[in-house]
């Protein structure tokens, strides 16, 4: 058999088209499940009919394209955004920190937005405490505010001083900041026992409020971040023979780790003020991508985006049918599915490879 | 041409002087090598040189004064296989070595055909094309080698800076490495600057040596010049019998005291037959 050349690790084609189809599937699970059920078939003549130019009789009622358009469609969109945002930005953490633990909550992003939420649920108080009202409107830029806040000061408290520090100061910094802004949190929630429900459910995550405004509000964060982090998965491959080498091939690894984590913590903290924390999918897809197609920066950025929108797209789909006509929170589903997945996958990656 | 040029070189790290008005000629296509005592500043000088820490004195390469170099500009001037070099989980040897073009690739870009072709001709040169797709945590200690040497080659750079380059080999592959850096020496007009811990091999290879103790030049000239019973007394309190080599004087460590009894029959007898 006559030796084939090897090739550089790039983002394979047929990964991508995996990932393309992924997101497709979960796209229209996403839009025909639900308390009334559509059949696919319809849902992806009416998602063709939102291309300009396309007429397709898709056979639905104008209540039944309202229910789609307006209530599955926006909340399945910013279930991919999160999600692809949440993966993307746990790739580019763990890349950065050469850590595979490293999570886009490392720095103080989750303690951050939590305490920005509970501060926001908080000053509202009771005065409006109708139950289908829902969180406050502040909340998401409380918590924006309160993630950018908590990043910010990690990276102060992490690179003051001596110059020429390491990634670990920065992370035992994040650790520090987190505590802190945790403890902040539980004081105002102590005195504020009757909010408590409203920032637990915040806290689980939850897509279930998502209209259009929360996609815009997060679309433009999502955009920047990915375009920013996608462009340097080639100066994340050069960055795991670590910094001091990096540096002899002619790369300034401090300025693009802070380039790569401002830019991760800006997507987290923009998918976090409209989600809550969603935990498992930034630290699970990563490495399930990086196990199935390669270990480059340059596959596993771009995968992780698809396969975390994804996952989070049917993970909701779970979450709002499982235990219908009640809601499991987010959070819970991607972790009691995420794992034994994770598992599966480790056994099975383990197994091929030896 | 002058490949390096150190003049007053003074290296603090964490409080402590590791290099102390150091100074270091190096011409283009020598092959000089570091040796000294475990401490002496040998890394550290190297490192400096590799433009991978913060120094006082002066350090030019072929002429230019390092501190007026771009860090990219130095990656094409100046490649170093570092002691033990990180090997990334899941990469291959290609992907590895393509890393070494990364001072001709722009910011954010990505890896043109002459890049690659740089790199599978440097792979064919050292005998790694086979293992091109293998992962490099895979290959052995000495392939390992080759493919650090591999990827500071791609770089194109003339100046090689070699950090204990056969530390982590046994004897056989420890010529392999030197041999296959001296071809290549030869071939491509590379000059070479390394370190070393074994002073016979030191002595074999380089054209000169420089012998750092306590962060300063405790003698530098011809293998024959340094490599004396009294230097290696001196610098690192060993006792030794320099013999004369093909390549050089080569040293042997002798075990100090009286010899015992029964070792002495067994070598008699040894050298007897």
């Amino acid at each position: 058999m006559p030796a084939v050349p090897a090739q550089p690790a790039r983002l394979k084609l047929r990964w991508l088209a995996a990932g393309l189809a992924a997101v497709v599937v979960a796209t229209l699970a996403g839009l025909a499940v639900g308390a009334v059920p559509l059949p696919p078939g319809s849902v992806a003549a009416e998602l063709l009919n939102l291309l300009p130019g396309v007429r397709l009789d898709s056979g639905l009622t104008p209540q039944e394209i309202a229910i789609l358009t307006e209530l599955r469609l926006p909340r399945v969109v910013l279930g991919l955004l999160v999600g692809a945002m949440l993966a993307l930005a746990g790739g580019c953490y763990q890349g950065v920190f050469r850590n595979p633990l490293a999570d886009p909550y490392l720095l103080g992003v989750a303690a951050g937005a939590g305490l920005g939420a509970v501060v926001a649920i908080a000053l509202r108080g009771t005065a409006g405490g109708d139950e289908t009202v829902g969180l406050p409107a502040t909340v998401p830029v409380a918590a924006f505010a309160g993630a950018l806040g908590a990043v910010a000061l990690s990276y102060a408290v992490g690179t003051a001083g001596r110059r020429d520090r390491g990634p670990a100061t920065l992370v035992l910094a994040g650790v520090a900041v987190t505590a802190f802004f945790t403890s902040i949190s539980t004081y105002v929630l102590q005195r504020n026992v009757d909010t408590i429900r409203e920032v637990y459910s915040w806290i689980l995550g939850r897509l279930a409020t998502a209209g259009w405004h929360d996609v815009l509000l997060l679309l433009p964060y999502a955009v920047v971040t990915a375009a920013v982090v996608l462009l340097h998965g080639r100066e994340l491959d050069v960055l795991s023979v670590g910094d001091e080498e990096a540096a002899g091939l002619g790369l300034h690894p401090q300025r693009s780790r802070y380039i790569l984590l401002a830019a991760a913590s800006l997507g987290t903290a923009a998918a976090v003020a409209v989600s809550g924390l969603i935990a498992f999918v930034g630290l699970i897809v990563p490495h399930v991508v990086r196990m199935l197609a390669g270990t480059s920066y340059r596959s596993v950025l771009p995968l992780s985006m698809l396969f975390g929108g994804a996952f989070l797209a049917l993970a909701d789909v779970a979450a709002r049918t499982a235990a219908a006509p009640s809601e499991i929170p987010i959070g819970v589903i991607t972790a009691f599915f995420g794992a034994p997945f994770f598992v599966l996958v480790l056994r099975t990656a383990r197994r091929g490879a030896g | 041409m002058t490949a390096v040029e150190v003049t007053g070189l003074r290296v603090d790290l964490g409080g402590a002087r590791i290099l102390d008005d150091v100074d270091l000629i190096v011409e283009g296509g020598e092959w000089v090598t570091v040796i000294g005592p475990n401490g002496a500043g040998k890394s550290t000088l190297l490192r400096a040189i590799g433009g991978r820490l913060r120094f006082a004195g002066s350090i030019a390469l072929f002429g230019t004064p390092a501190a007026r170099l771009r860090r990219r500009e130095r990656a094409r001037l100046v490649a170093t296989v570092a002691q033990t070099p990180v090997v990334p989980p899941g990469m291959s040897v290609l992907d590895y070595v393509l890393l070494g073009r990364t001072p001709y690739i722009p910011p954010l870009g990505r890896e043109s055909v002459a890049d690659l072709e740089v790199v599978h001709d440097v792979l064919a040169g050292l005998d790694l094309t086979r293992f091109a797709g293998r992962e490099l945590e895979t290959l052995s200690g000495g392939e390992r080698q080759r493919a650090f040497l591999a990827r500071a080659l791609a770089q194109g750079a003339t100046l090689l800076l070699l950090d204990e380059p056969t530390s982590a080999l046994d004897i056989g592959h420890q010529q392999e490495v030197l041999e296959l850096v001296d071809a290549l020496r030869r071939d491509r007009g590379l000059t070479v600057l390394a370190t070393m811990h074994d002073l016979s091999i030191a002595g074999e290879y380089a054209d000169r040596l420089v012998l750092l103790a306590d962060g300063r030049v405790a003698a530098a000239g011809s293998p024959r010049e340094v490599l004396t019973q009294e230097l290696l007394a001196r610098h690192y309190r060993a006792r030794v019998r320099v013999v004369d080599g093909d390549h050089g004087p080569l040293v042997v460590p002798v075990r100090p005291g009286p010899v015992a009894s029964g070792l002495r029959s067994e070598a008699t007898r040894e050298g007897g037959t």
